[in-house]
């Protein structure tokens, strides 16, 4: 096992420029293994384009990722990303099973095909989601919940140390909300460490246990109970946080 | 004349020479339809139709340089063309707040009429290369191209060309095709495992300008792009499996192969569009009766219940 002050990620100076008008800038922050931190802030404040960037599908303009102390571009199998449900084509002509294999295609050279061990993976993970019973299903049948399932078993298959995850509570029934919390914390408990990117503040004290809070920069990065407070969300969401009244009394019980 | 003889007529007429030309059209079609439905799932059926034009000014400018209409720099020179239309999109559409549909709009009309121009200004009008040649193709003139001695009979030197593209074509497709696939689906993702976004889409464009380009003698410019789209098209439709769409897709190839010839001896019709006709029909047909939405299907039977709340359950046990 990894030790457990390992740092899963580190970024220094992460600066990303969409048309030259910056979209986030200068951002340090050094996640330690074995945590489930979620990713809030404002719409606009580039939370898909942080991880995007740390997973180099975004080019970033500045500023270097490391994971697990050693460049990114080297330690690609040990990354796992979850794009947002939206950004593919539901209508694809693939199955369930399809895209759980999919998970294991990053490991495989150009020649070789997914055999018995990489369909066994993907079997497994789909287990773990509940959707093993649709795994012929072509993916255009499924309800907004199952086809996150699909996504989660998809990265399951990746059998990654760090996850990067766009969003996975959006358009997502209350059950299977609930299932992803709790495939999330059994995740951290196997010692991976997870990155959320979620919508919700008020949920976001309760399902994490580290919180980033961004706003084009980072505002604040650490423990739930450290950086859960009206100052710090207030400072992320400006005047913005109509909710807050709220939030401070979810902060103040904590 | 009795049904018996509709059926051999072409074979009574044509001889092996039929042979020949279902062989041509089917060796033109297939690639096609494989490298189309590919650029469907990518909602890109219009950059073949595209690269299906702008091949043409670098047809033209090769032509002008070697000055012979078989030389392979005629196929190096319209690959170029079709990637510098792909190139020119994407240019117009990152730079200007022009949308991609209007950025591919521009490129293919504007290089296909530069060629046009070309054409004119530096061959004159006493040339080999006509357009008439360059929209409806010359596949009806197949059997009187020069002919190759293999395996006992004199096979037309194109049908062979084309069947080299179509096996290279195919090779390609099993070399890659999770790649392909992946990053069709899920552009992001693929990103992630480090394949290169700007790599896969212009080897796609290249292979498809190539493809384009070979099959452009043979079925002219306009007719390229149903073979590129129908097949693909026609499959989506029957299928939910993107392995089983593309083997439906070179049926669809071969059939219209088929009976593009049997439309072409009947009827003594344009072949290249007697085969376009033939894969349109089957198309209308996918639409209809496509095994898993046709039409058809959906007046016999009431629509199936919704599937999510009931199989929401059940995931969550």
């Amino acid at each position: 096992m990894k030790p457990a002050d390992e740092i899963a990620l580190e970024t220094h100076d992460l600066t990303v420029t969409y048309h030259k008008r910056p979209v986030l800038y200068g951002i340090d922050v050094a996640v330690p293994s074995g945590s489930l931190v979620g990713i809030v802030g404002p719409n606009g404040a580039g939370k898909s384009t942080f991880i995007k960037s740390v997973m180099g599908v975004v080019p970033s303009s500045g500023g270097w990722v490391k994971v697990f102390g050693k460049p990114m571009r080297e330690n690609l199998p040990r990354v796992g990303y979850v794009p947002q449900r939206e950004s593919v084509d539901w209508d694809f002509p693939v199955t369930v099973m399809d895209v759980a294999l999919m998970g294991t295609y990053g490991g495989l050279g150009l020649l070789r095909r997914p055999g018995k061990v990489e369909k066994r993976r993907a079997s497994e993970a789909l287990e773990k989601v509940g959707m093993l019973p649709y795994s012929n299903r072509q993916i255009g049948n499924l309800s907004g919940g199952q086809q996150q399932r699909v996504f989660l078993a998809r990265a399951l298959a990746q059998d990654s140390d760090l996850y990067l995850m766009d969003e996975p509570f959006v358009g997502v029934d209350a059950a299977t909300e609930a299932a992803i919390v709790t495939l999330l914390r059994e995740m951290r408990e196997r010692g991976k460490t997870v990155m959320v990117v979620h919508h919700d503040l008020q949920s976001a004290g309760e399902y994490f246990d580290h919180l980033l809070l961004l706003n084009m920069r980072l505002v604040a990065f650490g423990a739930v109970k450290d950086v859960y407070t009206p100052e710090l969300l207030q400072k992320t969401y400006g005047g913005r946080l109509t909710i807050l009244s709220e939030v401070a009394d979810q902060a103040a019980k904590l | 004349m009795k049904t018996l003889e509709y059926i051999t007529l072409p074979w009574d007429v044509l001889g092996l020479g039929a042979l020949w030309l279902i062989l041509m059209a089917f060796f033109v079609a297939l690639p096609c339809s494989q490298m189309g439905s590919f650029l469907i799932l990518r909602r890109m059926a219009l950059t073949g139709d595209a690269i299906s034009h702008s091949v043409f000014p670098g047809v033209v400018i090769a032509f002008f340089i070697t000055g012979d209409l078989a030389s392979p720099w005629l196929i190096v020179g319209a690959g170029l063309a079709g990637l510098a239309s792909t190139v020119i999109i994407e240019l117009i559409h990152k730079w200007t707040r022009v949308k991609q549909d209007a950025a591919t709009g521009i490129s293919f009309t504007a290089l296909f009429a530069l060629g046009v121009v070309l054409m004119e200004l530096l061959l004159g009008k006493n040339v080999d290369l006509d357009l008439e040649c360059v929209l409806h193709g010359r596949l009806g003139l197949l059997l009187e191209e020069d002919r190759v001695l293999l395996f006992g009979s004199l096979v037309p030197m194109p049908v062979l060309v084309m069947a080299g593209v179509a096996v290279f074509t195919m090779l390609l497709l099993g070399l890659f095709f999770r790649v392909m696939m992946l990053s069709s689906f899920d552009a992001d993702l693929a990103a992630s495992y480090g394949y290169r976004p700007a790599v896969i889409h212009y080897g796609m464009m290249f292979v498809v300008s190539f493809i384009v380009v070979a099959a452009f003698q043979a079925v002219g410019a306009i007719l390229v792009i149903a073979l590129l789209i129908l097949p693909g098209a026609a499959a989506y439709l029957c299928t939910y499996r993107l392995k089983v769409m593309l083997a439906i897709a070179a049926l669809h190839a071969l059939i219209s192969a088929v009976g593009g010839l049997y439309l072409h001896v009947w009827f003594n019709s344009n072949m290249a569009a007697s085969v376009v006709v033939c894969g349109g029909v089957l198309f209308l047909l996918a639409w209809l009766l496509g095994p898993v939405d046709g039409v058809v299907w959906k007046w016999f039977k009431d629509e199936p219940p919704a599937l999510e709340e009931s199989s929401d359950k059940v995931g969550n046990r």
